[in-house]
C-alpha cells in the first residue's frame, strides 16, 4: 500500500510528440483513482510511466516517497490487470496466478496457500487447473486480477480492464472490482475510456485531453461543476447538450428562446467576465415535461415548444429528441468529443438535443410537446478557450 | 469443377434440416469426396511409380506396368552396401541440420529483433532479406565456385552450409517475425510487471510461446536444405561432400549396361520418408508457417 | 487545438512552457531514456549482425566479384590466357544463338508452367479450403509435391515418360517422348508445375483466408452468381496474396534449372539459362563466360522482381511497418 505522487511527469516520444505533459496528480493511500479520456489522451501512456514500462522523459515519480523513475518494474512492487488480460498461455490458471510469486522466490508452500486464498475470492478454485483457452472472458479477466492481487503489491494498476468484456459482465464485474477494491484498500489506479465505468468505480476521476489534466475531482464533482466543455461533454449518459448562446442583460438566449438567469448562474459569469457570445449547456435531466410541472417550478425556468423526433421509453423515463433549429455549438473541444464517439461525420442540420423527461409525459413522437428547462441548471463556456463561466469552486 | 466450388458452405449445424436439404447435402459432400480423390491421385501418383520402380526387380524394370510384378528388395540391398550412396546420405542428413540450426539460431536472433526492437538499419534487413529470397542461385554459382575453390571450401562441407544458410534465411527470419508477432506483446510487459527480469521474461514467456515457431521454420529450413541440388551439384566434386540429389545423377547401374532405374529409385524413396513423415506430423503447422510469412494483410 | 489544450484546467496547472521543459531538473532520467534506448538500437543491431553479415558475405561479395570476373578471359583449362577484356564476354554470350534459345526456353517455360500453377493453384486452394470432406487429409497430401526432393520427382517423371521403363509413354504410345523438343518441353511444364502448384495453391489460400464469408453472405444476398462473387469479391481482396504468389513463383521458376537437368539434361534445345550456366561453368569450366550469364541472369531476375514491385504499389511484402505501438 502506498501513497503515488505524479510530480510534473512529461512524456516525449523521441519524434517529438508529447504524449503526457506536466501531470500532477497526489493518488492517496488506499485511493481508488480513475484515469480517464478519449483514446490517445495519454492516459495508457501514464499508466505505463507509473508501472516503469516507459521512460518518463520529465518529472519525478514518487511511490511513498520515494523517488522511482529509474527503477524497473520489478522493483516498484507495483501489480498491472492488462485489457487483454495477458495471461500466459502455456501455463494453467494456478501457474499463472503463482508466477509472480515464483519469481520472487517465495515458499512452495506459501505460494500454494496464497493461490488458494486468491482464486476462492474470485470464484475461481474449481478453474485453477485450467488453462486460459479454456476460459471465458469473465473467467480470465478474474484471473488477471487473482495474479494481480495474489502479491500483495503496493499498488495495482488497471488498463482498460473490462473493456474486453460483454455489456452485461461488464456491469457485473464493475461492482466486484470496486468491492474488491475496498475490501482490499490497496491504492489503485484504473485507466478507463467509459465515463460510466469513471463515475461508478473511482473515488476520484481524473479526465486527460491529449495528455494535460483538464480536471482532478469525485465523480459527482465534475458532473456537476466541470472545469470545461471537454469536461462537461464527456462526463454523463447522456451527454450534456450543448448550443450557441448569446448573453445581454442578465437574460440568455438560444436556439430554445430568450431566457432570464437565475442569479447564481449570472453572478457567476459576471465574475468570470463572460463574453457576449457563449456556449450553453444543459444536462438531459433538467428539462422536464411542462404539463407534469406545477406552477412554482415553472417559474424557475423556462419553456419551449418543439416537434419530439424520437422518443425513447425506458420505463423509468423518457427520453425524447428534438431537433434546435439555428448553428450548432462548435469548438476543438466538442469536435474531439464528437470524433471520439464516432459521430464526427454525422451531419446534421441544427442541434439534436437530447432531454429526459419522466415517465408519465404525454410526449408523443411526431407531436409538439411543451418541455420545460431549469434556468439555475445552465452552464455556461467560452467558445474559444471552452472554459467554464459558471465554475463554482 | 462446377460452380458450386464458389458456393459458401456454413459450418455444418444439422438440426431440423429438410430431407431436401438433407440429400444436397450428401450429394455435395460426394462430389467434394469426388474433387479429394483426385487431388489425392494428383499428389500421389509420381512419389507411388517411384516405389514401385524402387521394388522391381532388374528384369521387370523395363515392364512398363505401373505395379511391380516381381517385389524384390535387392535395390535397397545395393544402395545399402555401396559407400556411394550411405556417404551422400550422412552428407546431406550433416550438412542439413548442420545449416538448418545455424540458419534458426541466426534467424531467430534478427526475427525477434525485427518484430520487437526498433533499431537503424531495420528496413534495410528487411528489403535485404527480401531481395535474397528472390536472388537468382545460379548467379552466386560462378563466383562461389571460383571463391570456395580459392578459399579450400570447395567440396567440403561449410562450403554447401555456408550458401544454404544464406538462402534458409529470409525464410527463417519472415517465418519467425511472423509468429513473434503473434505473441502478444503485452505477456511480455505482464511478465516484468510480475517481477520477471529481461532475461526471466524471454526464457520462462517468450521461448515456451515462439517454440513451435521455430521448430516449424526449422522444419521448412530443413526441407529447403534437403531440396538443393544446383550448389550441391556445383560445389562439390567428389563423395566427401556430396549429397543425395546430387549423387543420384552419378549412380551407375550394376554392371555397365545396366540402367540403375532400380538404385535410383530406391535412394530416391529413401530421401523422401523423412519428407513425408514430415508432412504426416506437422502437416498444420507447415501450412501455417508457409502462409504467415509470405501474405500479411 | 494547441492554444486551447494549455488553457488552465484547475489545480494541475503551473508555469507555461519554456524553462520547465527546456531545463528538466532530473538529468538521471534524461540519461535513462536515451539509455534505454540506446541499448534497445545496440541489442537489435547486435541480434541483426550475423544473419546480415552471412548474407551480405555469401550473395553480395560474391554478385560483385561475379561482375568482376565476367569482365575477364577466364577459362581453367587455360589459366594462362586469362586476360581483362572489358564486354567482349557479353558480346560474345549475347550474339551466341545458344544463349537465346536457352532464354527463349526459360522465359516460355516460366510463363506457361506459372499460368498454369495459377489456376491449378487456384482451385486446389478452393478446394482445400471450402471441402467437406478430408480437409486435414487433403491438405496433407498436397504438400507431399512441395516438400519431396525435386530430383526425386524429376527421376520420377523421367522413368514414367523414357521409352524403356515408363507406364506414361506406354499408356500414351509415345515413342521417345523425352527426345523431341516440344514434347520434352512439355514434360518439363509438368513436372513443374506438379511441384510447385501446392506452394502456390498455399500461398492463395492464405488469402483466400482474408476474404470474409460475410462479405460473400452479403455478395449473394445481393443476387451475384458464384462466378460474380469468385471475381468481383474474392480476386479483389486476393489480389495482394495473388500477387505476392506469381512473383515467388515467376523468380522460382525463373530459376528452373533441376527438372531439366535430370529430364533432358538440355538436350535438343531444352536448356534453361541456369542450365547453360552450369555447363559453361562446371563442364566447360569457363569462367569468365559462366560469370557473365550469371550476371546477365541476376539483371533478368532483377528486372522482373522490378515489375512486380511496381505492380505490388505499397502492398510489397516488407512494406509492414513491423514492431510495437
Amino acid at each position: 500500500m502506498a501513497e503515488i505522487v505524479l510530480d510534473k511527469v512529461t512524456k516525449r516520444y523521441p519524434d517529438g510528440a508529447l504524449a503526457v505533459s506536466e501531470v500532477d496528480i497526489q493518488i492517496k493511500d488506499g485511493e481508488f483513482i480513475i484515469l480517464v479520456g478519449p483514446s490517445g489522451c495519454g492516459k495508457s501512456t501514464m499508466l505505463n510511466m507509473i508501472a516503469g514500462l516507459e521512460d518518463i522523459s520529465a518529472g519525478e515519480l514518487r511511490i511513498d516517497g520515494q523517488r522511482v523513475n529509474e527503477k524497473a518494474p520489478k522493483d516498484r512492487d507495483i501489480a498491472m490487470v492488462f485489457q487483454s488480460y495477458a495471461l500466459y498461455p502455456h501455463m494453467s490458471v494456478r501457474e499463472n496466478m503463482a508466477f509472480p510469486l515464483r519469481l520472487a522466490k517465495v515458499d512452495d508452500k506459501i505460494v500454494r496457500q496464497k493461490v488458494d486464498e486468491a482464486a476462492k475470492i474470485l470464484d475461481l478454485t474449481q478453474h485453477l487447473e485450467r488453462k486460459p483457452a479454456n476460459l471465458s472472458g469473465g473467467q480470465r479477466q478474474r484471473v488477471a486480477m487473482g495474479r494481480a492481487i495474489v502479491r500483495s503489491p503496493k499498488a495495482f494498476l488497471m488498463d482498460e480492464p473490462l473493456s474486453n468484456l460483454d455489456a452485461k459482465l461488464r456491469v457485473q464485474m464493475r461492482t466486484s472490482v470496486s468491492k474488491l477494491q475496498k475490501q482490499l484498500a490497496t491504492t489503485t489506479v484504473y485507466v478507463t475510456h467509459d465515463q460510466t465505468e469513471a463515475m461508478t468505480l473511482g473515488d476520484r476521476v481524473v479526465v486527460l485531453r491529449g495528455g494535460v489534466v483538464q480536471q482532478i475531482g469525485s465523480p459527482q464533482f465534475l458532473y456537476d461543476n466541470p472545469a470545461n466543455l471537454f469536461v462537461a461533454g464527456f462526463i454523463g449518459s447522456p451527454s450534456m447538450n450543448f448550443m450557441p448562446g448569446t448573453l445581454e442583460n442578465g437574460s440568455l438566449s438560444t436556439g430554445l428562446g430568450s431566457v432570464t438567469l437565475s442569479d447564481r448562474v449570472r453572478r457567476l459569469a459576471e465574475s468570470a467576465k463572460a463574453p457576449r457570445e457563449v456556449i450553453a449547456g444543459i444536462r438531459p435531466e433538467h428539462f422536464e415535461d411542462a404539463h407534469v410541472l406545477d406552477e412554482h417550478t415553472l417559474s424557475g425556468g423556462s419553456t419551449f415548444t418543439a416537434t419530439v423526433d424520437v422518443l425513447e421509453s425506458m420505463g423509468s423515463d423518457k427520453f425524447a429528441y428534438f431537433t434546435v433549429e439555428g448553428e450548432a455549438a462548435t469548438s476543438a473541444e466538442l469536435e474531439e468529443l464528437a470524433a471520439d464517439a464516432g459521430t464526427g461525420d454525422v451531419s446534421a442540420s441544427g442541434t439534436q438535443l437530447v432531454t429526459r423527461l419522466s415517465a408519465t409525459s404525454a410526449a408523443q413522437e411526431g407531436a409538439q410537446a411543451e418541455v420545460w428547462f431549469d434556468a439555475d441548471k445552465i452552464q455556461l463556456f467560452d467558445p474559444s478557450s471552452g472554459k467554464n463561466l459558471t465554475y463554482a469552486e | 469443377m462446377s460452380d458450386t466450388t464458389f458456393v459458401y458452405v456454413p459450418p455444418s449445424t444439422e438440426g431440423k434440416k429438410s430431407k431436401a436439404a438433407a440429400s444436397k447435402l450428401t450429394g455435395r459432400k460426394l462430389r467434394w469426396t469426388l474433387v479429394d480423390i483426385v487431388i489425392l491421385v494428383y499428389a500421389l501418383v509420381p512419389v507411388l511409380w517411384t516405389l514401385s520402380l524402387s521394388f522391381k526387380t532388374a528384369e521387370t524394370q523395363t515392364d512398363k506396368s505401373f505395379f511391380p510384378t516381381e517385389w524384390t528388395f535387392q535395390n535397397y540391398r545395393d544402395i545399402f552396401t555401396t559407400n556411394e550412396f550411405i556417404r551422400a546420405l550422412v552428407n546431406s542428413i550433416g550438412i542439413a541440420i548442420i545449416a538448418t540450426l545455424i540458419a534458426v539460431v541466426l534467424g531467430t536472433m534478427a526475427a525477434y529483433a525485427i518484430a520487437r526492437l526498433d533499431f537503424p538499419g531495420k528496413q534495410i534487413l528487411v528489403g535485404v532479406s527480401l531481395l535474397i529470397a528472390m536472388f537468382p542461385q545460379v548467379s552466386l554459382v560462378s563466383p562461389l565456385f571460383e571463391m570456395e575453390r580459392q578459399l579450400g571450401l570447395f567440396d567440403t562441407w561449410p562450403g554447401l552450409i555456408l550458401p544454404y544458410i544464406t538462402f534458409a534465411l529470409p525464410l527463417a527470419i519472415y517465418t519467425l517475425s511472423a509468429f513473434f508477432r503473434e505473441i502478444p506483446w503485452e505477456l511480455e510487459k505482464a511478465a516484468k510487471m510480475d517481477g520477471a527480469t529481461p532475461a526471466q521474461a524471454f526464457r520462462r514467456v517468450i521461448a515456451p510461446l515462439a517454440a513451435p515457431g521455430v521448430f516449424t521454420t526449422a522444419i521448412l529450413v530443413f526441407i529447403f536444405c534437403w531440396n538443393d541440388f544446383l550448389f550441391a551439384i556445383s560445389l562439390t566434386s567428389t563423395e566427401a561432400s556430396r549429397t543425395v540429389p546430387a549423387a543420384l545423377s552419378f549412380f551407375t547401374g550394376a554392371s555397365q549396361f545396366e540402367a540403375p532405374t532400380g538404385t535410383i529409385s530406391a535412394a530416391a524413396v529413401v530421401i523422401t520418408i523423412p519428407i513425408i513423415i514430415f508432412v504426416l506430423f506437422f502437416q498444420r503447422r507447415i501450412v501455417a508457417g508457409l502462409t504467415s510469412g509470405a501474405v500479411k494483410g | 487545438m494547441s492554444e486551447l489544450a494549455n488553457e488552465p484546467s484547475t489545480r494541475s496547472q503551473t508555469v507555461e512552457s519554456g524553462p520547465a521543459v527546456a531545463a528538466p531538473p532530473p538529468r538521471k532520467g534524461k540519461a535513462a531514456l536515451s539509455e534505454g534506448k540506446k541499448a534497445e538500437r545496440k541489442l537489435g543491431l547486435l541480434l541483426c549482425a550475423p544473419a546480415a553479415i552471412v548474407m551480405l558475405a555469401v550473395t553480395g561479395w560474391p554478385i560483385i566479384y561475379s561482375v568482376w570476373l565476367s569482365l575477364q578471359r577466364y577459362d581453367l583449362r587455360f589459366p594462362d590466357q586469362r586476360e581483362f577484356v572489358w564486354f567482349e564476354n557479353y558480346a560474345a554470350v549475347l550474339s551466341d544463338g545458344y544463349w537465346w534459345t536457352a532464354f527463349g526456353v526459360t522465359a516460355g517455360l516460366t510463363v506457361v508452367s506459372v499460368v498454369i500453377e495459377l489456376v491449378l493453384g487456384m482451385l486446389l486452394a478452393l478446394a482445400m479450403h471450402r471441402t467437406l470432406v478430408g480437409r486435414g487429409l487433403i491438405r496433407t497430401v498436397s504438400l507431399i509435391p512441395y516438400g519431396i526432393v525435386t530430383v526425386v520427382a524429376a527421376f520420377s517423371w523421367f522413368y514414367a515418360w523414357d521409352s524403356n521403363t515408363g507406364y506414361l509413354s506406354a499408356l500414351f504410345n509415345a515413342e521417345s517422348p523425352l527426345t523431341d523438343r516440344f514434347s520434352a518441353l512439355a514434360i518439363i511444364i509438368l513436372a513443374e508445375v506438379w511441384k510447385t502448384t501446392p506452394f502456390m495453391a498455399l500461398l492463395l489460400m492464405a488469402g483466400l483466408a482474408l476474404v470474409p464469408d460475410d462479405l460473400l453472405k452479403a455478395a449473394s444476398m445481393d443476387g451475384a452468381t458464384a462466378w460474380q462473387r469468385f471475381t468481383k469479391v474474392m480476386l479483389p481482396v486476393m489480389k495482394p496474396a495473388i500477387l505476392v504468389a506469381l512473383l515467388f513463383r515467376t523468380l522460382d521458376a525463373f530459376r528452373i534449372f533441376d527438372n531439366i537437368f535430370v529430364l533432358t539434361k538440355g538436350a535438343n534445345d531444352t536448356s534453361s539459362v541456369s542450365m547453360q550456366t552450369y555447363n559453361n561453368l562446371i563442364k566447360g569450366l569457363n569462367l569468365g563466360i559462366g560469370s557473365t550469364m550469371s550476371v546477365l541472369i541476376f539483371i533478368a531476375v532483377a528486372i522482373i522482381a522490378f515489375i512486380f514491385i511496381k505492380l505490388f504499389g505499397a502492398s510489397a511484402p516488407g512494406n509492414d511497418p513491423g514492431g510495437k505501438r
